[in-house]
């Protein structure tokens, strides 16, 4: 038996409408009380921990991770994503199936989910819709679902043939599970690194166009509003990955105007940065979708402040330094994200733009677990799992880029300041992140 | 479904996203490099355009000491005649030694990187290196890993500063001849008209970003598939006319550029229909624009872009050209390797 008992401290718990003063105690692996602050009584052998003048959070939930195994461990482990992720605050993370070989079976959703991989916190895997994210051939969904797999996509590899994708959400809506869509035409965006417009012009660069996003985000709306008009499927949900257009949100907006069960999530490096970033060829500012226009930014800002957007998710996409040490045109897509996301969400969106805090926590917690079905995730009522974050959310800090725990340091947040600082992480109910008192004022 | 989660909704009015809150670095370099024109200020230029005319003039003996024994690399990752020779003739004209690393023919054959190449360069003593490459952006790649001064040489499909420097030269010796200092309005009242493949023209960016700062108007005429309407966003001074004949009678100065079917990807382009609205034919040149200079940063590809008449014609720069570039080269190493700045009257005019 362990216990953790979190004095004195502020609790949000946006899901449960909580917002104030109040002890929580965690006990093997839940929240077993939530007590006016000062009350909760600590078993004998229970670890206080003081967070006056913090705030108590549930732990956060980040629905787009690229932990790299199996398969290529140089980048990162499931191990050092999961450490970073801790440290970033989130305490579940859904783990893309772009690996080597591609989740696309029981066995490694299983191998991904076991105690020897070392994860610090909650992997939730997801699933390749088809095989080997070929576009062709469907994966047997009962069975990823019975091994864990908690939605399934091509992510990186968009399913484009009309009829796949008809089948894959038919399929995934039997056995309720989301499909998400990693919304790219492919067939527009061949040997394009950035954003088309006037900058990639300037820079020599091929530009992937917006409608290669919002056309398909389009095409993939028409296909779950024929399957609605089937009462057994009108539960059919699309997830759109890492929204980057402003066209794409309006398209999510009026599905949803519609009925229809369609979300969407934006990175945090969509809703801070724009195409002037690529800057000088940086490859940290190197992504699919690519940084877009100011237009765009702006409508993903729009969109989380009013709503549409339903989570803030990283695309935590680790790569080697030699890597991302190349031309332009040959680095690989991504970016870090676990340990920036909530420093630049508190400091911009909170702190900046005055969105309520617990909405902020809201769209990094409580909203992608309810979009993925994770239960107990994502809220601290009694009888959730002990899924904690304890943080200052004023405190600014640098991040540094070498201080992370991820494996790779492919992020173009080094050098940026963020406000609201993690200290304690407790993943069901074991404490897997503390900062350092000396270097919280660095 | 996720509304349940979500606390009460109250609108809010987005402020002004962050402006840029990122600490890029500035600029791109050594001042001894250049990568791209954007960064070259009038004076810059000035300075680059008298150091041609000195160097040009002196004494080729006493040239030869000014790099007697220093190392310039040429590192070349696609073929070239013009931009390689007259780089190798301007370093060895000022005494350089240099080597030239193709992609053929060494360990990049391998796969080694643009990275290791460099420093591989640097550590066989190189001070600066010329580097020609088919991806984009990646001079400042090589600047960033071997702090050497780099010069681009063309990177693909971005810029090729030298060749728009040495078209300077060449339209200034034909319009301002005996012009000391280049100024904004330098070019007012010019029009300079762009031909052909501009989407895949490192010369047309270069030149459309270089020519406006002396106040040049720079007109970009061709079929939509080769010139986006976007390209007119370049910077200030860009205009686009498709209509060839009318683009000619504006114009004190025509460029060709080739069309260069090795970057095409997909673009699908009648060439019988694209002579027809684009070839530049001495017939085109004696209506519409019979006193302008006609100038191709080459490989010309007689009887597409332009016709042998006009290659050959009266009208045209294009060996002029090429003897301006190696003058400009000259002044782009000399300033690469810092040698002290000759002044008029002492290097004399010879």
């Amino acid at each position: 038996m362990s216990e953790i008992v979190i004095r004195g401290g502020h609790l949000i718990d946006p899901a449960a409408g909580v917002d104030g003063l109040k002890d929580v105690v965690l006990r093997d692996g839940r929240v077993v009380e939530i007590a006016a602050s000062g009350k909760a009584k600590a078993a004998k052998g229970a670890q206080i921990i003081d967070a006056k003048g913090l705030t108590v959070a549930p732990g956060l939930v980040d629905i787009h991770v690229h932990l790299r195994e199996p398969g290529q461990g140089y980048k990162e482990t499931i191990a050092t994503g999961t450490a970073a992720a801790a440290a970033g605050g989130f305490t579940s993370v859904a783990a893309m199936p772009n690996t080597v070989p591609t989740n696309d079976s029981p066995e490694i959703t299983r191998w991904m989910q076991a105690p020897e991989r070392g994860a610090s916190v909650r992997v939730f895997p997801i699933g390749a819709a088809t095989r080997a994210l070929k576009g062709e051939v469907l994966n047997d969904y009962a069975a990823l679902k019975a091994a864990g797999v908690v939605a399934v996509t091509d992510d990186g590899h968009p399913i484009l043939k009309d009829n796949i994708m008809r089948e894959v959400l038919i399929n995934a809506t039997r056995n309720g599970l989301s499909v998400i869509q990693h919304a790219e035409d492919t067939r527009l965006t061949g040997g394009c690194s950035m954003n088309a417009g006037p900058m990639a012009f300037r820079l020599g660069l091929r530009g992937m166009p917006p409608e290669a996003e919002y056309g398909l985000v389009e095409r993939d709306i028409r296909l779950v509003t024929e399957l609605a008009k089937d009462a057994k499927l009108a539960h059919a949900h699309l997830h759109v990955a890492h929204t980057s257009t402003a066209q794409a949100v309006a398209a999510v907006r009026q599905a949803r105007r519609n009925g229809l069960r369609v979300t969407c999530e934006v990175a945090p490096h969509h809703f801070l940065m724009t195409e002037e970033h690529v800057g000088e060829y940086n490859t940290h500012a190197k992504m699919n979708p690519p940084l877009r226009s100011a237009a765009d930014r702006d409508a993903m800002i729009q969109g989380i402040l009013d709503g549409v957007v339903d989570a803030i998710a990283t695309d935590h996409a680790p790569h080697a330094a030699h890597e991302k040490d190349v031309e332009f045109e040959r680095a690989p897509n991504g970016i870090t994200g676990l340990e920036s996301a909530l420093g630049l969400s508190l400091r911009w969106l909170h702190h900046e733009w005055k969105m309520p805090l617990g909405r902020v926590l809201s769209l990094l917690s409580a909203q992608p677990a309810a979009l993925l079905g994770l239960k107990g995730r994502g809220t601290l009522t009694v009888g959730s799992y002990a899924d904690v974050m304890i943080f200052d959310p004023k405190q600014e800090w640098v991040f540094r880029a070498k201080d992370s725990k991820s494996k790779s340091k492919n992020t173009p947040f080094d050098g940026w300041t963020m406000q609201g600082k993690v200290h304690w992480t407790i993943s069901e109910g074991r404490v897997v992140y503390q900062s350092q008192p000396a270097s919280s004022k660095s | 479904m996720s509304e349940k989660v979500t606390p009460a909704r109250r609108t809010y009015t987005p402020p002004a996203p962050p402006v840029s809150p990122f600490p890029f670095p500035s600029g791109s370099s050594a001042d001894r490099s250049v990568l791209s024109v954007t960064g070259l200020s009038l004076e810059t230029v000035s300075e680059i355009l008298k150091q041609a005319t000195l160097l040009e003039n002196e004494d080729p003996l006493k040239r030869a000491k000014r790099l007697a024994k220093r190392k310039i690399a040429l590192l070349f990752y696609e073929s070239s005649t013009r931009t390689r020779t007259s780089f190798e003739l301007a370093a060895k004209g000022l005494g350089a030694d240099t080597t030239l690393v193709s992609s053929l023919s060494s360990s990049i054959e391998k796969g080694e990187t643009l990275k290791d190449t460099g420093l591989t360069l640097k550590a066989l003593g190189a001070e600066a290196i010329i580097l020609r490459h088919p991806n984009s952006g990646a001079p400042w790649l090589l600047e960033r890993e071997t702090q050497l001064p780099v010069l681009n040489g063309g990177d693909g499909m971005h810029e090729h500063p030298s060749q728009a420097l040495l078209d300077l030269r060449t339209m200034l010796a034909h319009l301002r001849p005996g012009l000391e200092k280049v100024a904004a309005d330098t070019l007012a009242g010019v029009t300079v008209t762009i031909v052909g493949d501009i989407l895949h023209s490192r010369v047309a960016r270069s030149n459309m970003l270089l020519l406006p700062k002396l106040g040049a108007r720079v007109v970009l005429c061709g079929p939509s598939q080769l010139l986006p309407e976007i390209a007119a966003q370049t910077g200030p001074g860009i205009e686009i006319e498709r209509d060839f004949d009318k683009a000619l009678k504006q114009s004190q100065v025509v460029m060709m550029l080739r069309i260069q079917a090795e970057r095409l990807a997909g673009v699908q382009l009648d060439l019988e229909e694209y002579k027809v609205k684009y070839q530049l034919t001495s017939e085109r040149l004696a209506v519409h624009a019979s006193e302008a200079l006609v100038m191709h940063p080459g490989p010309i590809i007689r009887g597409l872009e332009l016709t042998s008449e006009v290659a050959d014609g009266p009208q045209s720069l294009i060996l002029e050209q090429v003897r301006h570039g190696v003058a400009i080269r000259m002044a782009l190493v000399a300033r690469a390797l810092e040698v002290p700045a000759l002044q008029v009257g002492k290097a004399g005019r010879a």
